[in-house]
């Protein structure tokens, strides 16, 4: 069964190509450049075409896959119209599927289910990244905002974290908020700015 | 704008295009929290998204192209639910866009016009020369193949002989790669909405040869469409969305808006485009890529949101789209498909909510298209209404009661 992988982004294509082999798929085709989709379709002739949801080239596939001759086999979309939970988990994923009709059904939910499976993950990887990059960020702040008091008050450490903490939780603020204001007061003052 | 809490929010999804405004200016400009609801806009990549994602429940409501309900009701699409539209939304603004070489061409040939029967001509003299020098049929190519912009530049081509993908290939490309596919000569012209005529020109790869209303004077183009089952199940909802796009159109066509209108446009968040290929289509800037290029644009505006019925869901623009579909062998004429095309589009609904806000409404749902070469005043319950010009340039007329003669008639 030949899988096509339409995918911009590099790393989501390689995710949902890693699961695919994994679950025992090895002739999968992957097209990151969109100037030449069509061309790269007739002649990898998909049984399956995943697409991701926000890929423009949406509309250009589904009437190449209603007018074209070149694709021989009629191309079904989602397989099954009436497993509607399948379908929404799949926009819900961010990704939609082509099969060719007369594939067993049973086969191309397995399929289905990892492409979705794979998004997810991708999408997950890419918050948990968004969010190590926001802590790393806080942590910055508030090792930057504890120097400018040890100097500018001649505190220790711990004191100048102390310091920290009591007026977050007088001002009814997070730690973080606490050191961002004072680092960006000290930035406008021009005082160990950033 | 403070969030009021304990409105209803309403999803929808729109394509960035000059004819999504109603929905922009109903979201951003008071009309929608004036009605008591939230509007969420969601800015979608393609019309599949679109359909998609209003079938399954992700979106309320879409800017939607108006065959696409019909499309979904005959079991065209890919997911079984029912869809209507219960409102349109303006007339639209779609170019057919040429490369620089086909206009030339089309100049030699057609010499100094404008008229659109003339260059129709012209393209068919082309088209017949390149098949007897063996050169490669030219290429159009739309956003969608259950769209106005397909049935316009089929039934324009056809007038001269010309059938699509036999005469001329027929291909779909996203919107913004438009203008670079004519510049490396993939594709010979293109009919799609504004700005992406406008676009073309600016970006020097494309001459705009005919619009819309040149084909069709008073033709639909996108819709209000949704989920039926949402329509019946969020009644206010509906009503309070539909007087605010309908208040939003209104604005939409006062001349004194025309500036804020482009500003809304613009944004990075909407269209992300510069004023100069948002202003044509609003009549502001200058006529871009034709002949006329030094000339402003004639006072009255083709695009229109609000008058003459333009955001009036005819039943017979419902069934002229059924008709082009049969015609162009998109699919099978059926007894029947005719009550669930005609269900698709609610004009009950738009006389029950606009009605009532003192609006005139027309009394019928279907009319005779293409009979009116002038403005006409109509029947309305609620005040005075006019209607037309509603002519097709051939002058062919479509009775939406005798389908299948219409068909047999036009065949190509």
């Amino acid at each position: 069964m030949r899988i096509v992988i339409i995918d911009v982004n590099q790393l989501r294509a390689q995710v949902l190509e890693d699961g695919l082999r994994e679950a025992g798929l090895s002739d999968i085709y992957i097209i990151h450049d969109m100037t030449s989709v069509m061309r790269q379709l007739v002649e990898a002739d998909p049984d399956v075409v995943f697409i991701d949801l926000e890929n423009p080239n949406r509309d250009m596939l589904e009437h190449m896959f209603q007018v074209s001759r070149a694709i021989q086999r009629p191309v079904a979309m989602f397989v099954d119209r009436t497993d509607t939970a399948t379908i929404e988990a799949a926009i819900d994923a961010g990704v939609s599927a082509y099969v060719v009709d007369g594939l067993k059904k049973e086969r191309v939910k397995a399929i289905l289910d990892t492409a979705i499976a794979r998004h997810n993950a991708f999408q997950r990887m890419r918050t948990e990244l968004a969010t190590a990059k926001t802590e790393l960020a806080a942590r910055k702040l508030v090792a930057q905002a504890k120097s400018l008091l040890m100097e500018s008050r001649g505190l220790s450490e711990p004191e100048a974290y102390a310091l920290l903490r009591t007026t977050a939780m007088n001002q009814s603020r997070t730690i973080v908020q606490v050191a961002e204001s004072l680092v960006t007061t000290a930035g406008l003052l021009g005082k160990g700015g950033a | 704008m403070a969030r009021s809490y304990g409105q209803t929010i309403v999803r929808a999804g729109f394509i960035p295009l000059v004819d999504c405004a109603p929905l922009l200016v109903a979201a951003t400009h008071g009309f929608a929290e004036a009605e008591g609801i939230e509007l969420v806009l969601q800015r979608e990549t393609s019309w599949a998204n679109i359909r998609d994602k209003v079938a399954v429940g992700h979106l309320d409501v879409a800017h939607m192209l108006a065959p696409m309900p019909i499309a979904q009701n005959l079991g065209l699409g890919p997911l079984p639910a029912r869809m209507i539209t219960p409102m349109a939304l303006g007339s639209g603004a779609n170019t057919v866009t040429v490369s620089l070489e086909l206009f030339a061409d089309i100049s030699r040939t057609s010499g100094e016009t404008s008229n659109v029967v003339d260059r129709a001509r012209a393209i068919a003299s082309i088209a017949q020369r390149r098949a007897e020098q063996g050169d490669r049929r030219l290429t159009f190519a739309i956003v969608h193949p259950h769209s106005m912009h397909y049935y316009e530049l089929a039934y324009w081509l056809a007038s001269v002989g010309m059938a699509p993908n036999r005469d001329y290939h027929l291909t779909v490309l996203p919107p913004s790669l438009m203008a670079d596919a004519l510049a490396s000569r993939q594709i010979d012209g293109f009919c799609v909405g504004e700005p992406w005529g406008s676009v073309a020109v600016a970006h020097g790869s494309g001459r705009i040869i005919a619009r819309k209303h040149e084909v069709w004077a008073a033709g639909p183009e996108k819709v209000l469409g949704m989920r039926a089952d949402w329509a019946e199940a969020n009644p206010d909802a509906l009503a309070a969305l539909m007087r605010a796009i309908y208040r939003a159109c209104e604005w939409c066509d006062a001349p004194a808006n025309g500036a804020a209108l482009v500003e809304l446009l613009m944004l990075s968040s909407h269209l992300d485009q510069p004023a100069s290929v948002i202003e044509p289509a609003l009549g502001l800037g200058l006529i871009g890529g034709d002949e006329h290029a030094d000339m402003p644009s004639p006072d009255t505006r083709a695009l229109k949101f609000a008058t003459q019925a333009a955001t009036f869901p005819w039943v017979s623009h419902a069934r002229w789209i059924y008709a082009q579909m049969l015609r162009f062998g998109q699919l099978q004429w059926s007894a029947d498909h005719i009550d669930i095309v005609s269900a698709s589009f609610r004009p009950d609904l738009y006389r029950a909510i606009i009605g009532p806000v003192g609006v005139p409404v027309p009394s019928s749902n279907s009319k005779l298209e293409g009979a009116l070469d002038r403005p006409v005043a109509v029947a309305s319950a609620t005040g005075r209404l006019f209607l037309g010009p509603d002519l097709f340039f051939d002058g062919r007329l479509f009775d939406p009661d005798a389908i299948e003669t219409y068909v047999a008639q036009v065949a190509v």
